[in-house]
């Protein structure tokens, strides 16, 4: 059994009287430990589509099923603990908490969400502040690190609750190509050190090749290549 | 909760320009509470001190019937000397009652021999009133400090100090005091003016003073005639429960209408300044409801701006898996914390302003009197009633901007620039 099912998954927003598809039909099988990743140009259904697998949003219709678990049903407050259990997020923009330090961003998840004891909390966020090469920057504040620093803190706060699937979106968008690559390879690693799926969507070509299957969605239909692409190939 | 009060405070300290300004708005309101409240407070405990001390006494029983025809100083409603001494077998065994004392009120017509004047007269029995009122002394006209010695002796008269200097009467003056008694014979004495009083609030508070023999000779009234008892409480017990259980206690004495003898009152039931005092405590309310006001706008509006500004925050987190009841949870707790803050430093400052002026004995008049010293106190009671209003305020001002975070959805709040 796949670890993520998205079985006939549409949904279509509301805008005024007119309703505007985002994704249609989409069937899709993930196994665990994959790192799989989403292509296609801006307004192709990328965000929405890990939105529905982050269980921030609802779809239309269809089923979505994480680990057994059926998702589209669950209530706010069954997404939000669902959320804290299982999946973890890494976002465009970082979303660090710029009040805080590395290791309290870190930190954070294992104190407001799943509440871990200090001792144990302590170890984990040095293990993956250290797993994402960043432990020596725990002090910092986001504001003192470059834009490849503060996504590995993200990927650090993604791990730091062990969740079984950790959501990218567009993780390297502000990140120029080499820094994009690093981290791109950063998640590859995690997931071979923590055994975490890895799920990412982006819409440059150029750093799907870390994949391990890819997907591309045009116009909120999911084409069919699952194969790392060949370097130089262009979707979009 | 441990921990979102943790994050809270962390919040807070990491947050500094916010929290400062938000904590000085509600130290800036809780320290002029407290100063108020202890300063207003104290003037009227020392007002009601005065009054009680000098004249009313804390309680007084009179015959049934007297305080409604209080004015007239009606001599025929009196207590006579069997009444008398059964009130006096009930106040001697109460553990309530400091001290009591008899007193006879009529009016009379005082003469210098060239002018007269109307006058109302108290007859005591200087020991007794001593004991019952010990700041009456205190208002006579160039007393020395600390003086102690009798209020006055047979054959002499105090009189109030405008009814002196109104008929030009000095100390060391003799003058005749003439007065009608109950069966409406006239009767005239001379008398020496021993000193002078000066007015204070409330009945009596006009009054010429003369020993409680000299009254009955005057009057020609039968010995144990007395028409009001002053009482002077011993303990903490409140006044109206004392009066409750005299009330009940003297109940049993009925007359031949099978009406209780007595009648019992405080001393707010008697002086005027009681409303004055009631007063006072409205303008400790609405200095406590402006407070709650302060409180409660600030709060609500840092906590409105910190969820505007930290949408992104909230969907971040929301978006990790906090729950909307801990993202509640996390707001009112730096609400309450921004309170609780502000209340510590308020009640600091409040209570250290409070010392700073007793430390300076700064004094104040009270109608005829000067050079009151002003001796601000307020009591744990009071204070922790502020810290818990301002607290509950603050909880209760976070509560909607942190229902506003708690419902945020991740996908709106993460898209948000």
């Amino acid at each position: 059994m796949a670890l993520i099912e998205l079985s006939g998954i549409s949904k279509s927003y509301q805008v005024g009287q007119t309703s505007h598809p985002a994704l249609r039909d989409v069937t899709i099988d993930i196994n665990e430990g994959r790192l799989a990743t989403f292509i296609g140009p801006s307004g192709s259904g990328k965000t929405t589509l890990l939105n529905l697998i982050g269980c921030m949003d609802k779809p239309s219709s269809g089923e979505i099923r994480i680990a057994g678990t059926r998702t589209d049903t669950l209530n706010r407050r069954q997404a939000a603990a669902f959320r804290g259990e299982s999946l973890g997020f890494i976002f465009q923009s970082f979303n660090l908490i710029p009040v805080l330090t590395i290791y309290e961003n870190v930190e954070y998840p294992l104190l407001m969400i799943n509440p871990t004891p200090a001792p144990e909390r302590k170890e984990r966020v040095i293990r993956v502040l250290e797993a994402v090469g960043m432990l020596e920057h725990k002090d910092k504040r986001p504001d003192q690190a470059s834009g490849g620093q503060k996504q590995r803190v993200a990927v650090a706060r993604a791990l730091v609750t062990n969740p079984k699937v950790v959501l990218a979106d567009e993780p390297t968008a502000n990140l120029d190509q080499q820094t994009a690559h690093k981290i791109i390879s950063l998640m590859r690693e995690m997931r071979d050190a923590f055994g975490t799926t890895f799920i990412f969507s982006t819409h440059d070509p150029r750093i799907v090749e870390h994949a391990d299957e890819i997907h591309t969605l045009e116009d909120g239909r999911l084409q069919d290549n699952e194969a790392p692409l060949q370097k130089g190939a262009v979707h979009a | 909760m441990r921990s979102i009060f943790k994050i809270a405070l962390r919040n807070m300290t990491r947050y500094k320009r916010r929290t400062i300004l938000t904590s000085l708005l509600i130290v800036l309101g809780v320290t002029m509470v407290v100063l108020f409240s202890g300063l207003a407070g104290s003037v009227k405990t020392m007002m009601i001190g005065i009054i009680t001390d000098s004249n009313l006494g804390h309680l007084q029983i009179h015959k049934r019937g007297y305080v409604s025809s209080i004015d007239n100083l009606p001599l025929n409603l009196n207590l006579e000397d069997k009444a008398y001494g059964k009130l006096a077998g009930v106040l001697d065994g109460n553990p309530d009652i400091e001290s009591y004392a008899p007193r006879i009120k009529f009016g009379a017509i005082l003469s210098n021999y060239a002018e007269s004047t109307n006058v109302r007269v108290t007859a005591v029995d200087p020991v007794r009133e001593t004991m019952v009122c010990p700041g009456l002394s205190a208002r006579l006209v160039d007393i020395p400090p600390g003086y102690s010695g009798p209020l006055l002796e047979p054959g002499e008269v105090i009189i109030p100090q405008k009814v002196a200097k109104g008929i030009g009467i000095k100390p060391g003056d003799d003058v005749v005091l003439v007065a009608t008694n109950s069966d409406g014979s006239v009767n005239g004495m001379r008398f020496t003016v021993s000193r002078l009083i000066e007015d204070i609030m409330g009945p009596g508070g006009k009054d010429a003073y003369m020993h409680i023999d000299d009254a009955r000779s005057l009057l020609r009234t039968d010995k144990g005639e007395v028409t009001e008892v002053v009482l002077r409480m011993g303990g903490a017990t409140d006044l109206d429960t004392v009066k409750k259980r005299l009330g009940a206690s003297l109940g049993e004495f009925k007359n031949k209408k099978e009406m209780p003898i007595f009648e019992v009152h405080t001393w707010a039931d008697l002086s005027p300044f009681s409303n004055i005092a009631n007063m006072i405590e409205l303008l400790i309310i609405t200095v406590k409801i402006v407070m709650i006001a302060i409180v409660l706008i600030s709060v609500l509006n840092v906590m409105l701006m910190s969820v505007f500004e930290r949408v992104r925050e909230i969907g971040t987190i929301a978006a990790m898996g906090t729950s909307p009841s801990k993202i509640l949870a996390l707001f009112v707790a730096e609400g309450f914390c921004l309170g609780l803050l502000g209340t510590a430093l308020g009640l600091f400052l409040g209570v250290a302003g409070l010392l700073v002026i007793k430390a300076s004995h700064v004094t104040f008049s009270f109608g005829r009197m000067d050079n009151l010293l002003l001796r601000p106190q307020i009591d744990m009671a009071e204070l922790a009633i502020i810290a818990a209003m301002v607290l509950a305020a603050s909880a209760l001002a976070a509560l909607q901007p942190a229902w506003k975070a708690s419902r945020m959805e991740p996908v709106d709040a993460l898209g948000h620039v």
